[in-house]
């Protein structure tokens, strides 16, 4: 169905698709990084975990979580690029987002590597919903540096 | 009853539109909108005899003076209080009550003491308490939500032991609109020689509330949830606990005799209102009251029970609608909380907002009440007040009806 008035950038195919059909939906047995977000504005949840392999790259992601749309969308789309990131990259890969949820320009070049994930720049017109796109990602950032902290 | 669109008319903001529609204020509960009598007296007092008040001898300090004493004077009349020195002038609701736990509760409480609340309070008579009670090493306990949505009293008798010192609930839930007994819980406070503090911030604004008539000992609410100004709130505080009570906020404007050493206070109210006060917003304050007054508390109340049930009858037509709340008007206040099916009451909220339909989503600051006793995330809320339509309602539902069309396919996907 088509999208309300003027919430057709918000809300693409292609969020509402994550939204309906999370990917890399579950929690981890084992896993080396968890991390928990929680946005007491809205009730929104995530629950990430993800497991490293011998060469320090991402291999398993799951998250479960509750939320609005935006929230989970973007958790999900998040989730579909991690695996074989090293922790460096994937750090690099959330302070990106970071930017373009702050208003820099995303590059061809840039909306071709970040695929799907081009398509929460929409979330940028309405304020209020940058924190639910961002949940996703602040976790896992947080993960990684509690990750490092009892790693160290 | 009062003509509705005539009084739309005195509220400059509802001619506003939201994303090219009309404005559809339904978030009443969190704050009102404010009538042009009201901005008037503002730009009246800042225009023509702004001025500190009780100092001076100058004209415009006397006229101060005078405006902010007949403002205290309207509202102690507008809540029946004994007399205007009953009321202290605050920020809102939550400084009210804090006043209290920081003036009354530390003097009072104390170790083996049990302070009575709800579980349906707002944060701002429960998060205080929390604070008050470790400090004092005493007990919080809590009244339940019955399954109708109306506050469980069947407990109260054991939860009001002799160590009781004080019964602090609220009159109306801002996330139910359940109206609580007050007078009763008072007088069964009173039994055991607890005093009684009724969180008033949802129920002044839309009921008609006497202070005698329902003897608790203190009463706190907000003006900007009641056609006034933010920045003002009013603690009603009985005779004889009032005297009794030490200074929260010790300086200027409080003292009668001040010393290199030492000081005493001034008369009460002033005692409890340190520093410059906020004249302006107290002015509007009354300006406020005085609009209410000439509409009626019994016609608005009036209003907002025939809006409401016209809202809840026609919710009903939206199947994947939940609403929570008692369905007895008699108990329940114009604030329909609700989910729909799956969909997050933030999707909700932002559909409705592109409809130019404004709505609260989230916990609204009852987060216990919200996830561990209706066991949900969030919710959204509609909250009506007297210058709200039926087609105000209309354009609600239909909101909704779009909302639950375009996610709906997403909503049973994940449930």
């Amino acid at each position: 169905m088509q999208a309300p008035d003027g919430l057709d950038d918000l809300y693409q195919d292609i969020i509402l698709d994550h939204y309906r059909s999370p990917r890399n939906q579950g929690a981890l047995e084992h896993p080396h990084l968890h991390g928990e977000g929680f946005n007491p504005f809205c009730g929104d949840q995530i629950h990430l975990t993800m497991t490293l392999g011998e060469d320090g790259r991402i291999n398993g992601v799951g998250f479960v979580g509750q939320g609005c749309s935006i929230s989970q969308a973007s958790a999900s789309m998040l989730s579909d690029q991690l695996k074989g990131k090293t922790l460096d990259e994937a750090e690099a890969f959330v302070r990106m987002f970071k930017g373009i949820m702050q208003g820099e320009e995303v590059s061809e070049e840039l909306e071709e590597e970040i695929g799907e994930i081009a398509s929460l720049q929409g979330v940028r017109q309405f304020p209020v919903r940058i924190k639910c796109a961002l949940l996703g990602w602040t976790t896992l950032q947080d993960a990684i540096r509690e990750y490092r902290e009892t790693a160290s | 009853m009062y003509d509705v669109s005539a009084v739309r008319n005195d509220f400059p903001i509802l001619s506003r539109q939201v994303n090219g529609k009309p404005l559809v204020y339904l978030d009443n509960a969190a704050t009102s909108q404010k009538p042009q009598s009201m901005i008037d007296a503002l730009v009246d007092y800042y225009s023509r005899y702004n001025s500190n008040v009780h100092r001076g001898v100058h004209t415009l300090s006397m006229e101060a003076t005078d405006a902010y004493e007949l403002a205290r004077q309207k509202i102690a009349t507008f809540i029946n209080a004994p007399s205007p020195d009953n009321l202290i002038f605050v920020r809102n609701t939550s400084e009210a009550i804090n006043l209290v736990a920081y003036s009354w509760a530390a003097a009072n409480l104390k170790k083996g003491d049990r302070v009575v609340s709800t579980e349906m309070e707002h944060h701002s008579n429960l998060v205080p308490w929390q604070h008050a009670v470790a400090e004092a090493g005493a007990e919080l306990k809590l009244m339940k939500m019955a399954e109708d949505y109306s506050l469980d009293l069947s407990e109260l008798d054991e939860l009001l032991t002799p160590q009781t010192k004080l019964v602090a609930f609220t009159q109306m839930s801002n996330v139910l609109g359940t109206i609580t007994p007050a007078k009763e819980i008072v007088a069964a406070a009173h039994r055991v020689g607890a005093l009684a503090l009724v969180d008033a911030a949802q129920s002044v604004p839309h009921i008609a509330v006497d202070v005698q008539d329902l003897d608790c000992d203190f009463l706190a609410f907000s003006g900007h949830k009641m056609a006034g100004p933010m920045g003002i709130g009013v603690l009603y505080v009985k005779s004889e606990v009032l005297e009794q009570m030490e200074p929260f906020l010790r300086g200027g404007e409080m003292v009668l005799e001040v010393t290199y050493e030492k000081a005493t206070w001034a008369d009460l109210p002033m005692k409890f209102e340190a520093g410059t006060p906020s004249v302006a917003d107290s002015i509007g304050l009354g300006a406020a009251v005085d609009y209410l007054t000439a509409l009626g508390m019994d016609n608005i109340r009036q209003h907002e029970v025939e809006l409401t049930t016209y809202a809840l009858e026609r919710f009903k037509e939206l199947e994947e609608v939940t609403t929570y709340g008692p369905t007895d008007m008699s108990i329940r206040g114009g604030v329909v909380s609700f989910t729909m099916g799956n969909v997050h009451p933030h999707d909700i909220g932002q559909v409705l907002d592109q409809a130019g339909v404004a709505i609260r989503t989230g916990h609204h600051c009852a987060m216990p009440l919200v996830r561990s006793r209706l066991h949900l995330p969030a919710t959204a809320r509609a909250s009506f007040y007297l210058y709200n339509t039926e087609a105000e309602v209309d354009a609600l539902i239909d909101g909704l009806k779009t909302t639950s069309r375009f996610f709906g396919d997403a909503s049973s996907r994940r449930s």
